[in-house]
């Protein structure tokens, strides 16, 4: 499959953090959905053969000089994005749980210039097959009723890192993403800024190889730390990207 | 007993804490990251400020049986303790990040120039 020439260039931007053993086969997904979009692996300056493995797979590779998060490793993707004068972004995590074959469902919105920004969303579709355990449940649904409410409209699934993003979208979080477990603030961000959201239905697999990064203490900083950042950022003023639409 | 003039003076310290902290936040001067520490000692001593018989209880548990408002002062500098505790992993952290920052831009300079002299 091959995404639309209405898309102008785009790049994939992969995060990833000592992924040696998944990143290869992330990378010859993408490109295999379309040989055009060039891949730019972000390595978070992992331990492992990472950024090898992914130069060999034929992505690009951003090597971080220290572990910066994955917000700041995503935003610099969209930095380099903006940089090289892309038209589009998408962005899939490094571990393989976002399939690229569904990037055409992603990117249809866009190239109906409907959208400037996509979120993959695992419950578009009440009949979606993912259902994680109950308190992660309860937690995506908690962060997805706030930000609904804070930015005025209704989003399913705010932690979900597979998006896709027009060139307003990459300007804006080229500029503005925040540094440690950005998703849920970001999505706001975007609604406060008056980019067009939309949601499209996809599947994402269980983590094949290493473990997710979410712990017990790490969850409790989670849902504090984005619960602040929620609050704050809704009291912020962000200036309204409409003007720049093509 | 704690003179209600030192819970109400506790309160409105405590809350205006909180209130700079969130204002600082707004205005990006302070990453959430490094607020939360500093919201944790503002609502604890909101709360002890404002729940006077908490404070009293608390007091009488340590054996402060003189003056309550003292457990007041030992718990702020308890958490302004940890609050320095943590700026100072924070510090020893970016040290390390800047040295491998510079090291990195010397040899990326060194290559950068190399590639231009042999032009």
């Amino acid at each position: 499959m091959t995404a639309s020439p209405a898309l102008g260039r785009i790049v994939a931007v992969v995060p990833a953090y000592d992924e040696a053993d998944a990143i290869g086969r992330v990378v010859h997904e993408i490109r295999s959905f379309d040989p055009a979009i060039d891949v730019v692996v972000v390595d978070d300056a992992s331990t492992d053969e990472t950024a090898s493995v992914a130069q060999s797979h034929g992505a690009i590779v951003l090597r971080l000089p220290h572990n910066v998060g994955i917000g700041g490793a995503v935003q610099t993707g969209f930095k380099f994005a903006l940089a090289e004068g892309y038209d589009t972004a998408v962005r899939l995590d490094g571990d393989g749980q976002h399939d690229a074959a569904e990037l055409g469902k992603l990117l249809a919105p866009l190239e109906r210039g409907e959208a400037d920004l996509v979120i993959g969303s695992r419950f578009v579709d009440p009949g979606g097959t993912y259902k994680p355990p109950l308190a992660r449940r309860i937690g995506i649904r908690v962060f997805a009723r706030l930000v609904s409410l804070l930015g005025g409209q209704r989003v399913t699934d705010t932690t979900s890192g597979f998006l896709a993003l027009d060139r307003v979208g990459i300007e804006l979080f080229a500029s503005e993403y925040p540094h440690d477990y950005p998703e849920v603030e970001a999505t706001l961000i975007a609604l406060k800024s008056g980019l067009r959201l939309s949601q499209v239905q996809v599947e994402m697999r269980e983590r094949e190889t290493g473990s997710s990064s979410i712990t017990f203490v790490r969850s409790l900083y989670y849902i504090v730390k984005v619960m602040l950042a929620l609050f704050v950022a809704s009291l912020r003023r962000y200036p309204r990207l409409e003007s720049a639409r093509r | 007993m704690t003179p209600l003039r030192v819970s109400i003076i506790g309160v409105v310290a405590s809350a205006l804490l909180i209130l700079v902290v969130l204002e600082l936040i707004r205005g990006r001067r302070l990453k959430e990251r490094y607020a939360l520490l500093w919201l944790a000692t503002g609502a604890v001593l909101l709360v002890l400020s404002a729940w006077r018989d908490a404070l009293n209880t608390i007091a009488s548990w340590l054996g402060v049986t003189g003056y309550p408002p003292a457990v007041l002062f030992a718990v702020a500098t308890l958490f302004i303790l940890l609050v320095l505790l943590h700026y100072s992993t924070v510090l020893s952290k970016l040290t390390d990040d800047n040295v491998e920052l510079a090291q990195r831009i010397a040899l990326l300079e060194e290559r950068v120039a190399r590639g231009l002299s042999e032009r």
